[in-house]
């Protein structure tokens, strides 16, 4: 864990201190609402439907127990007892005054975290992997160089305006789980004759025009990451149609100009800023990847995990469906699912952020991550320890074995507090795990991955769900569209529209006639879904979707 | 032709504590939906507007939402409006919970 120097803290707090300030200005009538939006929005206050939201940044989605127990003081103290986790790996309060974000925001310098470039036309929080520095796939931690450029990007004088926001992902492991290809840069730690370099994937974005990133350069070295990456970001900041709002982002930018177009412009800039960078994001880099040193692993004996695999089925369901492989021997990565069926997706209480922060003290190394999934991870477990773990994680509602499955939804806030949404995402999110859960399916459906977005900005990352809803208003009604095929993985794919939408009534149906569908046309049980829609397409799921609807409403 | 001006009231969210607000006859900020003034006229429409516009000390915000005419006061002609004087539909948050027992 990368602990903050005495300049990232004394930065932090004179941020907040000046947003105090702000603060108190804004409320004595000192600034307008115009004067005070963007300066809030900088410090990641939202104003929303019902009330103010903070966006707290989580970078690369990892904490340690004391930032969780301060993230769970917060919500007791200023919110309502519980908080948001998002699909940029951050924790979002719904229920702030603003009067009090100031104290809560010294609270999270406390434990060395902020929620600056959570807004705003900036590069927002760097995400990585979840399982970064355990899986056991990986090439490197993509942790490392996500510091770094959170440091080179925090502040950044030339890219505190840019046309729109900015986002990047690493992923140290070819089975990329942080989607690089739906950011506006994706890195990918590769590794050629022996040395350490990264791709470097640009142009991808989801929301109304959704793209697959391309790749811009298949190897650049760890002495030029940053001033290509510096290159990139500043061709854009030059090129980008600050004219219109949609067409800003670098994927337009990417598809307007082509690809052969955009690079010839980054290796022009590369080498004219290349002298400039004299060495010490090296030495800076070298320094950051000590504090991520991997855990002393121990060596102990699992015959406790394999009892209780053996003989509970509770638990060998759970150890089925939420661990994956670590690279360690003996050693587990832990999913905690919050996906419990009918509840919120991403919401965790108070007490469920103790619960998690005292496991991951006693038995995970101190090392917690959140997932852009929406779920909690305890990277480093030993085996022998994972029966009490599950035992602890059941008594507080987190030991739901669905990882990967059907009820295991990404859903954005929707409607239900978001101020941009169109119709709400969490109702239906419930509603799909409860009906599933309660046919007793999920386990016999397997992979298969639903994302729920409740406006076409595609928070919820519908396009690339193997089944993708979207939440519109069709004249003044909640409708809801479905995509299929999506692909959130390093085979990257944005999903096929179906047809018409569905009402909030008809979409449950909608997605059960889909399940049944896969089910039917599946060649074995070994078949996923997104293997048998790769093989039979759209057109025998859009007869089940619509022409079975039409003989129903026929009898 | 112009289109037919369609009943509305002022809404806005509270500058400290960031919930739904309604203008009210009297020129006060009520959290009630049917408490608040439905204005049918849209000179006054946009008068009113401009008032609410003027009190950044207390609002953010301030639009006109169409409304209709009910028993109790105005109620919301668009599923969006039904939410903002209600609260989410997850958890009993919000206006239904803080209003509930008033």
């Amino acid at each position: 864990m990368y602990n903050y120097n005495e300049f990232d803290t004394a930065f932090v707090a004179e941020r907040n201190k000046q947003f105090r300030a702000q603060v108190e200005r804004r409320i004595a009538g000192a600034l307008t609402e115009d004067e005070f939006k963007p300066l809030r929005l900088m410090n990641g206050l939202y104003l929303q439907l019902h009330a103010y939201m903070l966006r707290v940044a989580i970078p690369y989605g990892t904490l340690d127990s004391a930032k969780m127990r301060k993230l769970a003081d917060i919500a007791d103290r200023w919110d309502k007892g519980y908080g948001h986790f998002t699909t940029r790996q951050n924790i979002q309060y719904n229920w702030p005054k603003l009067s009090d974000v100031p104290d809560m925001l010294d609270a999270l310098a406390e434990v060395e975290m902020h929620a600056i470039q959570t807004s705003g036309n900036t590069i927002r929080n760097v995400t990585a992997d979840h399982f970064a520095g355990a899986a056991a796939d990986e090439i490197a931690d993509p942790r490392p160089v996500a510091e770094l450029i959170r440091q080179w990007s925090t502040d950044h004088p030339e890219f505190q305006f840019l046309p729109r926001k900015f986002k990047i992902a690493v992923t140290g492991s070819p089975n990329d789980r942080a989607v690089i290809k739906a950011h506006d840069i994706g890195i990918q730690i590769v590794e050629e004759a022996g040395e350490i370099g990264y791709r470097i994937i640009v142009g991808g974005g989801l929301g109304r025009t959704p793209m697959i990133g391309k790749v811009l350069r298949d190897f650049v070295s760890q002495e030029d990451l940053l001033p290509y990456l510096e290159a990139t970001v500043s061709v854009w900041n030059l090129l980008g149609r600050r004219d219109n709002k949609y067409k800003a982002r670098i994927k337009i930018t990417v598809h307007e100009h082509g690809i052969d177009d955009i690079r010839a412009r980054v290796e022009e800039r590369f080498a004219v800023i290349r002298p400039s960078f004299g060495g010490v994001d090296l030495k800076l880099f070298a320094e950051i990847k000590e504090a991520f040193a991997a855990p002393e692993y121990r060596e102990a004996p699992v015959a406790e995990y394999e009892t209780a695999y053996k003989h509970d089925p509770i638990f060998r369901s759970w150890a089925d469906t939420n661990l994956a492989e670590h690279r360690a021997p003996g050693y587990a990565i832990v999913q905690i699912s919050l996906k419990a069926h009918g509840a919120t997706p991403g919401d965790a209480s108070s007490e469920q952020m103790r619960v998690m922060a005292d496991l991951a003290e006693k038995y995970g190394h101190d090392q917690i991550r959140i997932s852009h999934e929406q779920n909690v991870i305890l990277p480093h477990v030993h085996k022998s320890d994972l029966p009490v773990i599950h035992a602890m994680l059941k008594k507080h509602g987190l030991a739901t074995a669905n990882i990967g499955l059907i009820s295991d939804i990404i859903a954005c806030p929707g409607m239900d507090y978001c101020a941009l949404a169109t119709a709400r995402s969490i109702p239906i999110a419930q509603e799909i795990a409860t009906r599933f859960d309660e046919l007793k399916l999920e386990h016999e459906v397997g992979d298969l991955k639903i994302k729920i977005s409740g406006c076409i900005n595609a928070c919820g990352h519908h396009h690339v769900g193997h089944i993708g809803i979207l939440g519109l208003d069709r004249a003044g009604v909640e409708n809801y569209q479905i995509t299929l095929g999506g692909d959130a993985t390093e085979n990257a794919r944005v999903g096929d529209r179906t047809g018409p939408g569905f009402s909030a009534d008809d979409i449950l149906p909608a997605i059960e006639r889909i399940v049944y569908a896969y089910l039917d046309l599946r060649s074995d049980a070994e078949e996923t879904f997104a293997q048998t829609y790769a093989r039979v397409g759209l057109d025998p799921f859009k007869v089940a979707l619509y022409e079975q609807d039409k003989a129903y409403a026929a009898e | 032709m112009a289109r037919e001006f369609t009943p509305k009231v002022v809404t806005a969210n509270a500058l400290i504590e960031g919930d739904v607000v309604y203008l009210t006859a009297d020129d006060s900020w009520t959290r009630r939906l049917s408490e608040a003034e439905i204005i049918t006229e849209e000179d006054y429409a946009q008068l009113r507007l401009l008032q609410a516009e003027g009190q950044p000390e207390l609002v953010v915000g301030a639009y006109l939402a169409d409304v209709i005419a009910g028993e109790n006061g105005p109620e919301p002609t668009h599923f969006r409006e039904d939410f903002r004087r209600t609260g989410p539909s997850n958890y009993n948050h919000g206006k239904q919970a803080e209003l509930a027992d008033v």
